[in-house]
């Protein structure tokens, strides 16, 4: 337990750094900033209480905020994803019920991890931008934008989680 | 009552999720209107403290192009000194009247710490703040142009509102005519920016200057914005007006704050005209 609890600190602060220090300013094709910091969301284990894991979440996304300036665009985001991260899971498992304690997204199959990421991953972006434009008009760059920047989120989110996976 | 509480116990995690997604909008709620001071932002001891520490190793690569801009800038100045020292060269003696001159515009430097340029509303953290002098509706220039308007101060940090927000309206006008015109960016190319309400009077050409006007209270007149790219002209009036900007807002480090001495005594006096 103990040591769980300092492995999501680690995580917690890793990725607020990698985020805002590193990822904010990489500018793929000269406008396209990858949102990895919401591994924190795929990663979290998987546990009846859920409260800790919402907070925390919040908490990350509005520290994204204010580095970046976005008012609490990324909290409102992530908070989201965060309660329906266990819904979407169920879905993508085609189960009704989890064994909690043993629940661990390294053991799921490439497809379903890619799955899994892939749906939180578009529906996080596609907040962000909405509430970046904030107007209707601008829905076809808000699509673009969208789909653009997931694609490399996916991209190495996946390759970040299967790289750093503990071997056993 | 005991229903009440069975319902939030059963309900608690939704209850929880809604409260927290309701505080996250009204931060976004309150980031969206100007004039309220804004709770999140960079200009804090962490965020730019951080800030702060990665900017003064990564300064040290720009160490060679700001110096060939401040020496650029130099020539520009001496240029300008050479211009006026001609001008008053005939004179026998002079006489300095110190009553004849004032001071308006009050300059002070500061270091971008913070910059950003590819998301729709963009924000820049400085690293002055209120200790120095700095407060919010302050203007940020640099040798090449207006970058933004100070939005934020804490005691060491400020954020600025970049010229590429959606909250940013700048006057500027033509620099062969006096024609006004209100500086705005849509948020696609962060070299270019656009200019509304210019009237249809004005005769706009491709090339030509775009400064600011000095209409308000924050930047001093004819600072340097861009030229204008190309222009749409329909049902008798300027629809779009594309500006390149000078400023490679990719790449600004050095920054001037400028401070309007005569601002509060210009707002007054704008208001006075307005109540009556």
């Amino acid at each position: 337990m103990n040591n769980l609890a300092v492995n999501n600190a680690v995580r917690f602060i890793g990725l607020l750094f990698l985020q805002v220090l590193i990822l904010n300013y990489l500018n793929i094709f000269g406008h396209i900033n990858p949102m990895v910091y919401i591994v924190w969301v795929f990663l979290y284990p998987v546990r009846k209480t859920r409260s800790l894991f919402l907070i925390l979440s919040f908490l990350l996304g509005i520290s994204i905020d204010f580095f970046s300036d976005s008012g609490g665009i990324n909290a409102f985001a992530i908070t989201f994803i965060a309660y329906f991260r266990l819904p979407i899971l169920m879905a993508v498992l085609k189960k009704s019920d989890l064994d909690y304690g043993q629940f661990n997204l390294k053991t799921l199959s490439a497809n379903k991890t890619i799955l899994f990421i892939s749906i939180l991953t578009v529906i996080h972006h596609f907040i962000v931008f909405s509430l970046e434009y904030f107007s209707f008009s601008e829905f076809l760059n808000i699509i673009s934008n969208t789909v653009l920047t997931s694609i490399f989120t996916i991209m190495i989110s996946f390759l970040g989680i299967t790289l750093f996976a503990k071997k056993k | 009552m005991r229903q009440i509480i069975y319902f939030i116990k059963k309900f608690r995690y939704f209850l929880l999720f809604i409260v927290l997604e309701i505080l996250a909008f009204i931060v976004i709620v309150q980031d969206h209107s100007y004039h309220q001071s804004k709770f999140v932002n960079s200009a804090n001891a962490i965020t730019g403290g951080v800030y702060n520490k990665v900017n003064s190793v990564s300064a040290f690569f720009h160490l060679k192009k700001d110096n060939q801009l401040l020496s650029e800038e130099n020539v520009r100045l001496k240029n300008l000194l050479e211009a006026r020292a001609n001008k008053f060269v005939l004179d026998s003696f002079t006489v300095i009247d110190t009553s004849q001159y004032f001071q308006k515009y009050d300059y002070s430097t500061a270091k971008i710490i913070n910059n950003n340029f590819t998301k729709r509303n963009n924000f820049l953290t400085i690293n002055k703040g209120a200790k120095h002098g700095l407060a919010p509706d302050l203007g940020v220039i640099n040798s090449k142009g207006i970058i933004g308007v100070i939005k934020n101060v804490s005691s060491n940090y400020a954020s600025v509102l970049s010229i590429l927000n959606t909250n940013s309206k700048i006057n500027v006008r033509l620099k062969n005519s006096n024609h006004f015109g209100t500086l705005v960016w849509d948020g696609k190319d962060y070299n270019i920016t656009q200019i509304i309400d210019i009237p249809r009077q004005a005769v706009v050409k491709t090339g030509d200057t775009i400064i600011t006007g000095g209409k308000s209270a924050i930047f001093p007149e004819g600072i340097a914005v861009g030229v204008v790219k190309d222009f749409n002209y329909e049902q008798n009036k300027y629809q779009i007006i594309n500006i390149v900007l000078f400023n490679d807002m990719s790449a600004i480090g050095e920054v001037q704050i400028v401070k309007n001495l005569h601002k509060n005594e210009q707002i007054i006096l704008e208001q006075s005209v307005v109540n009556e």
